[in-house]
């Protein structure tokens, strides 16, 4: 465990060295501070940090989680020769880039929020939820980063692969659902179309946040469906759960990866 | 001591070691030969579990070494190439490995001033030469003590002054005791530091014994001759030669 720290403990002063998370906290503070200062509403800026949420998250976590993970491979193999053992090293070095990016994320957006509230009333649970659920998007894309990275020998294969991944999850998986649902609309097809919901971590994230909305419009089919079928409070856990598991199995397939890896 | 037995290992297709099998004795520097691509450093990356092996197992001083940090305590390790983080300086490479391991061992400065390093403490490491680069690594794998020294070439790139003086540190720890492999394309180097010669020809153990018996068995006095005799296949080695070595003169053609 102590390993796990001081690996930890570098990876986090390494990446803060490269500027790119004290850009990211700005960017996310100039974006909550300026919508919630112009927009002058909460619930609206929280919807709207959501798309922040939704699009950039996993792309900047992916690029910099995979940036980390080829810059720092040589060092990595200096570090195994010494007698550590490689499932702390893996853990600490992946909990060095995540914990970083998500806790950018949530000081960056949630500085705005905490000081918004000193004169406005706001809904503290929904805008806990945005943070949670920004925080746990961070968390999964710098694991499939790490574990992409490690399936791959080469970068730019593995860069490819996460763009790849990334426009699937954004872009190529609402339009699958809508055409699905378009295909299907004669059969009943809730249970397949939240089956779908759970494979994709940035729907599950867009559902944990809008159910506290109550915004079924806004939420699309699937939200609309765990809302209906779960009820709020169930289909929220059930959404946080499996965002659990969307963090718990890439991390879980990294460290087998990790501890078969020859370097 | 370092045991490696039926050591097998496939890259994709390729098939690096093909159940390699040999002791290394402490207090013996042990060489590993082999033309290019013949498993050297392969052998050398299981033993130290960055590379982990199909089958077989290794034992480092009695313990397995396979998912067993414990056994690399005392494991010294250079690199062929060493690579380190760019951002961080020389003193805080060995502040961070210090750290990693929980240890201060008594003689870094002094293994600072021997390498002569002291003047490059404050540099990052991307700005230094390949030389002061293998001076760092040197100055790391000898830092904490180590009962085995495994060292892939170690002294490409160094001068003349360090690398005497590396050969000299590395014959001291010999004598104490440690166990050393080592890999190296230098006659020189072999020469003066070689116990034991540890023959390798694509992936497989072709020969184990002394540089004085390759010497007499290959009829060629000259070192490079005669193991470039073995890589070529000029001279053919099979079990009988084995036997034949331990004898004073032996007559293999």
């Amino acid at each position: 465990m102590s390993t796990s720290l001081k690996v930890m403990k570098y990876a986090f002063f390494d990446l803060m060295r490269s500027r790119w998370v004290l850009i990211y906290t700005l960017f996310f503070l100039a974006a909550t501070g300026g919508l919630l200062y112009f927009g002058d509403d909460a619930a609206q800026a929280v919807l709207s940090t959501l798309n922040l949420v939704l699009l950039i998250i996993p792309l900047v976590a992916l690029m910099l989680g995979m940036n980390h993970y080829y810059y720092t491979r040589d060092f990595v193999q200096l570090i195994l020769t010494q007698p550590v053992s490689r499932p702390s090293v893996f853990l600490g070095q992946y909990a060095g880039v995540a914990l970083p990016l998500a806790t950018a994320f949530v000081v960056g957006t949630g500085v705005p929020f905490v000081v918004y509230s000193l004169t406005h009333r706001i809904d503290a649970g929904l805008v806990l939820s945005l943070l949670g659920a920004g925080a746990l998007v961070s968390l999964v894309f710098t694991a499939l980063a790490f574990w992409l990275g490690l399936a791959n020998e080469e970068r730019a294969r593995a860069l490819g692969l996460a763009l790849g991944v990334w426009l699937a999850l954004t872009v190529v998986y609402d339009g699958l659902v809508l055409y699905f649902i378009v295909l299907a609309q004669a059969y009943p097809i809730e249970g397949a179309v939240m089956a779908a919901s759970v494979l994709n971590p940035i729907d599950l994230s867009r559902i944990l946040v809008l159910m506290r909305l109550d915004a079924a419009a806004l939420m699309g089919y699937t939200g609309a469906l765990f809302s209906t079928f779960l009820g709020s409070t169930t289909g929220a856990l059930v959404a946080l759960a499996a965002l659990v598991v969307w963090v718990a199995a890439p991390v879980g397939f990294g460290l087998l990866a990790f501890r078969r890896k020859n370097f | 001591m370092v045991v490696v037995d039926a050591l097998s290992k496939r890259f994709g297709k390729l098939e690096v070691l093909k159940g390699v099998s040999a002791a290394f004795a402490p207090g013996k520097v042990t060489a590993v030969i082999g033309p290019n691509a013949s498993g050297k450093t392969t052998l050398m990356k299981c033993i130290l579990g960055l590379v982990v092996p199909d089958t077989g197992t290794v034992t480092i001083d009695g313990e397995p070494a396979r998912d067993n940090p414990a056994s690399r305590k005392a494991v010294g390790y250079m690199p062929q190439e060493p690579r380190f983080p760019d951002n961080l300086k020389v003193s805080e490479l060995f502040e961070f490995v210090q750290d990693l391991r929980g240890e201060r061992p008594a003689g870094l400065d002094e293994l600072i001033d021997y390498f002569e390093l002291r003047p490059h403490l404050n540099k990052p490491l991307r700005v230094l030469s390949g030389g002061t680069k293998q001076k760092t690594s040197a100055v790391l794998t000898f830092l904490f003590h180590p009962k085995v020294l495994i060292l892939d070439e170690p002294s490409a790139g160094l001068d003349p002054v360090a690398s005497s003086r590396l050969k000299d540190r590395i014959l001291r720890e010999r004598d104490l005791g440690a166990t050393v492999i080592l890999t190296s394309h230098v006659m020189s180097e072999l020469e003066e530091l070689t116990d034991e010669v540890l023959f390798l020809l694509e992936g497989t153990v072709r020969y184990a014994g002394t540089l004085d018996a390759i010497r007499a068995g290959t009829g060629e006095r000259r070192l490079e001759r005669a193991i470039a005799k073995l890589m070529t296949g000029e001279v053919r080695l099979d079990d009988g030669f084995r036997l034949l070595m331990s004898e004073p003169r032996g007559e293999v053609a």
